[in-house]
């Protein structure tokens, strides 16, 4: 990803399988009903945070967290 | 020098089965989806991934002081083909499979970015045989019986079946909640 270019988060909602991971890495854009499933917030997530965006789609279990970037 | 590497083996081989045995139970409560809300779910999802990584260099420690020490005649070949030990055929064999089971799952795992989901999903499947193949490796081919050794392979034992069952129990954690939800009643 190219640094200056917004990005933002996006969930499968079909393959979420609920862990509650991607919101512990990234609370600023992401957090969890009360059955554990995520609520995203779709704003382009800033620089500083783009790591923490990706650490949070890395570390989904199911692989159900997506960056998408904006054009 | 042949001692050192031996005592090396052994003791590689004990470290090996206690990580193994703590990120198995770490994979299972992850993957059965334990507490998603609790705060320090994602250390559990790191540990698990770290233990595994530091369990490797362990068992390749294992592995190499098997092959290099000499009390014992274990080629570099039957170090990865399974069953082709002329030392302990069988006992060696079970070793040789989970360590290709192992090196399996941890270069799916490197590449699970990469590689289809489904993919990553079915090798990583395999660690549930990993760990009774590993431990049965253990048991035929230790010569050991000092309380020490035992006393930690029976507690390995104990925390496998315990969250193997939990794992079983844990198929649907939405359940409880399902059923809240219909008492509720529509919102």
């Amino acid at each position: 990803m190219t640094a200056g270019r917004a990005s933002s988060v996006r969930v499968d909602p079909v393959a979420c399988t609920g862990h509650g991971l991607c919101a512990a890495w990234l609370p600023e854009r992401i957090e969890l009903d009360e059955w554990g499933y995520p609520i995203v917030d779709a704003t382009p997530v800033p620089d500083e945070l783009v790591a923490m965006a990706r650490r949070a789609a890395k570390e989904c279990p199911a692989r159900a967290v997506l960056l998408t970037r904006a054009v | 020098m042949n001692a050192a590497l031996w005592y090396l083996t052994r003791a590689s081989a004990l470290v090996s089965l206690a990580l193994l045995t703590t990120s198995l139970v770490l994979g299972m409560v992850t993957s059965g989806r334990s507490a998603p809300l609790a705060e320090g779910r994602f250390v559990r999802a790191a540990l698990h991934r770290t233990l595994s990584l530091v369990m490797v260099v362990f068992v390749a420690a294992h592995v190499l002081t098997s092959v290099i020490e000499t009390y014992v005649d274990i080629g570099w070949l039957s170090a990865l083909v399974p069953f082709s030990s002329s030392y302990d055929r069988f006992w060696v064999g079970l070793g040789t499979l989970s360590l290709d089971l192992l090196i399996a799952v941890t270069v799916t795992s490197i590449l699970r970015q990469r590689i289809s989901h489904r993919a990553w999903k079915l090798v990583h499947w395999t660690a549930y045989a990993l760990w009774p193949i590993a431990v049965l490796h253990g048991i035929g081919a230790s010569t050991a019986d000092q309380p020490l050794v035992l006393g930690l392979a029976a507690s390995c034992g104990v925390a496998v079946l315990s969250a193997g069952v939990w794992r079983l129990c844990a198929v649907d954690l939405d359940r409880r909640q399902r059923k809240l939800a219909g008492l509720q009643g529509w919102r």
